[in-house]
């Protein structure tokens, strides 16, 4: 029954995956207490460009993902910071704006024999040991940081004025909250893929959040629901042979589903 | 005016504006420990501007702001001067939120960058949510209390911050009348101990009953006294644009 863990990829593919698991949901829980899910889906899309940028200049193109969308992070926090632009329009302008990047730079390396797809839709082959150490250096990290920032991140997400009066760098945090965010979802494209990354740092929060607990239990059921969507989306992925990244997030899907009608009274 | 010695609060000729549009012009006054200061003026007339920039979310376009005689761009201990704002959109959603985190959230800005909640946090927190009689409520979700249960628990955010200074936007807003007076003689309490309240309300009847001074605001300062300043004609004519009765309830 275990013959899956005698492949080494598949285990680079769970170590990968656990990490990813804790990750997502650890930094989605403040972008949707900050009702910035989206941020997650359009930093996936910026992050194609530095997959597409290594691929052509022939860098590690996870590399290239936390490089690109960690500079459109902080550009769009900044944007935001000046509160002339609509959040929700500053997404829509990195989005459509990053897509439409990596297609034209798609078509310029016509000929290069790369597979996208996996990249786009999450493929547990692609865990190099390289790709796995990044995970896990980068990964541990975000997640480490998260946890000693927890409660200033949570100040900030409940309401930005009260935390810069009561002397918060609000600034500072959410402009840090992005970054995390796109190393994030740089590292999870290698698991999920980039198209479905950003639904693992959301879909388990709301499941969580349909069981009315506070704040830090809420984080800590969507990791668990996280955790459980990724792993047997893992083990359905290699003993079905379907993407990855497809497995996991309607595994989560399923789980919120099933939150939604366990506390329809609620 | 009732200025003091020592204030707590003191601004000297300060102006701001949003763009072109001035909203606050040539105001100075000072605020002792322990005075009990309602603010009034027509919609648009500054106040909300104001007690944004005592508490430093907007910062003057000219003139200075003195907290504990320490310019408040220099001023680091924040958490002395507790906000409590009109409205907050997190508790109208379903951001999971309990009582005891958001009064906890009170001190995190005294934590060091990677420190955690320690003991003396929650001897605080406790201490806070006794001084505002939630206790029993520290578990439940913001977004399931009512309106007067939510102020309470943003006055002991501030309390468990150890604010010394309560800056208060319009805090009844949606809120019974039975609520209110519960409310205000709980800042009365409050006040009693030595902390400073400064508090905007749009109801002048409240304003006289319950401060010890008021502040009148249209742009500029029009009266900064004992309740007996509104009885003057002028004061509300200027402050309203029209004519207007003051008459006083003592019931």
């Amino acid at each position: 029954m275990f013959e899956i863990f005698q492949y080494d990829f598949m285990i680079r593919a769970f170590i990968a995956g656990t990490v990813i698991a804790i990750l997502a949901p650890t930094i989605g829980i403040f972008l949707v207490a900050k009702r910035y899910s989206l941020l997650a889906d359009t930093l996936a899309h910026v992050s194609l460009v530095g997959i597409v940028l290594g691929v052509l200049f022939g860098f590690n193109p996870v590399f290239g993902a936390l490089i690109v969308s960690g500079v459109a992070a902080f550009g769009m926090e900044k944007l935001r910071a000046t509160k002339k632009i609509f959040s929700e329009s500053i997404l829509a302008l990195f989005l459509s704006g990053s897509l439409a990047l990596a297609l034209v730079m798609l078509g310029i390396m016509r000929g290069i024999n790369v597979n996208i797809f996996s990249y786009l839709f999450g493929s547990i082959s692609t865990v190099s040991p390289e790709n796995l150490l990044i995970i896990v250096v980068f990964g541990t990290l975000i997640i480490m940081l998260a946890f000693f920032l927890f409660k200033k991140f949570f100040a900030a997400a409940y309401d930005e004025d009260l935390a810069k009066a009561s002397g918060l760098p609000v600034s500072l945090l959410n402009t840090s909250l992005m970054i995390m965010a796109a190393i994030t979802v740089s590292l999870g494209t290698q698991v999920v893929g980039t198209l479905l990354v950003g639904a693992l740092m959301v879909i388990p929060v709301m499941t969580a959040a349909q069981f009315k607990k506070s704040f830090s239990k809420t984080a800590f059921l969507s990791i668990l629901f996280s955790l459980i969507s990724v792993l047997s989306g893992l083990f359905a992925s290699f003993y079905l042979n379907i993407p990855s990244g497809g497995a996991i997030v309607l595994i989560a899907l399923l789980f919120f589903g099933l939150s939604l009608f366990l506390n329809r009274n609620a | 005016m009732p200025v003091t010695e020592s204030p707590v609060i003191e601004l000297k000729d300060v102006g701001f504006a949003y763009g072109s549009n001035p909203v606050l012009e040539h105001i100075s006054f000072a605020v002792g420990k322990g005075d009990y200061v309602g603010i009034i003026g027509p919609n648009g007339g500054g106040k909300t501007a104001l007690l944004k920039i005592i508490v430093g979310l907007l910062a003057p376009n000219s003139g200075s702001v003195l907290i504990n005689g320490i310019p408040s761009e220099s001023f680091r201990k924040k958490s002395e001067i507790g906000y409590v704002p009109q409205r907050i959109a997190s508790d109208s959603a379903s951001f999971p939120a309990t009582v005891y985190e958001v009064v906890e959230s009170g001190r995190t800005s005294q934590l060091g960058i990677f420190s955690r909640h320690g003991k003396a946090d929650k001897i605080a927190v406790k201490k806070a949510l006794d001084a505002a009689r939630i206790a029993d409520l520290q578990n439940k979700l913001m977004s399931e209390l009512s309106g007067g249960q939510r102020q309470r628990v943003y006055v002991a955010r501030a309390l468990a911050g150890e604010s010394r200074v309560l800056v208060l936007d319009e805090p009844f807003v949606g809120v019974d009348i039975a609520t209110q007076k519960e409310f205000y003689a709980f800042l009365k309490e409050l006040n009693k101990t030595g902390l400073t309240i400064l508090f905007v309300s749009h109801d002048i009847d409240v304003i006289t009953e319950e401060a010890k001074s008021i502040l009148c605001l249209n742009r500029g300062l029009l009266c900064f006294g004992h309740g007996e300043s509104l009885q003057e004609k002028d004061v509300l004519e200027s402050l309203y644009g029209t004519h207007i009765k003051h008459i006083h309830h003592t019931h």
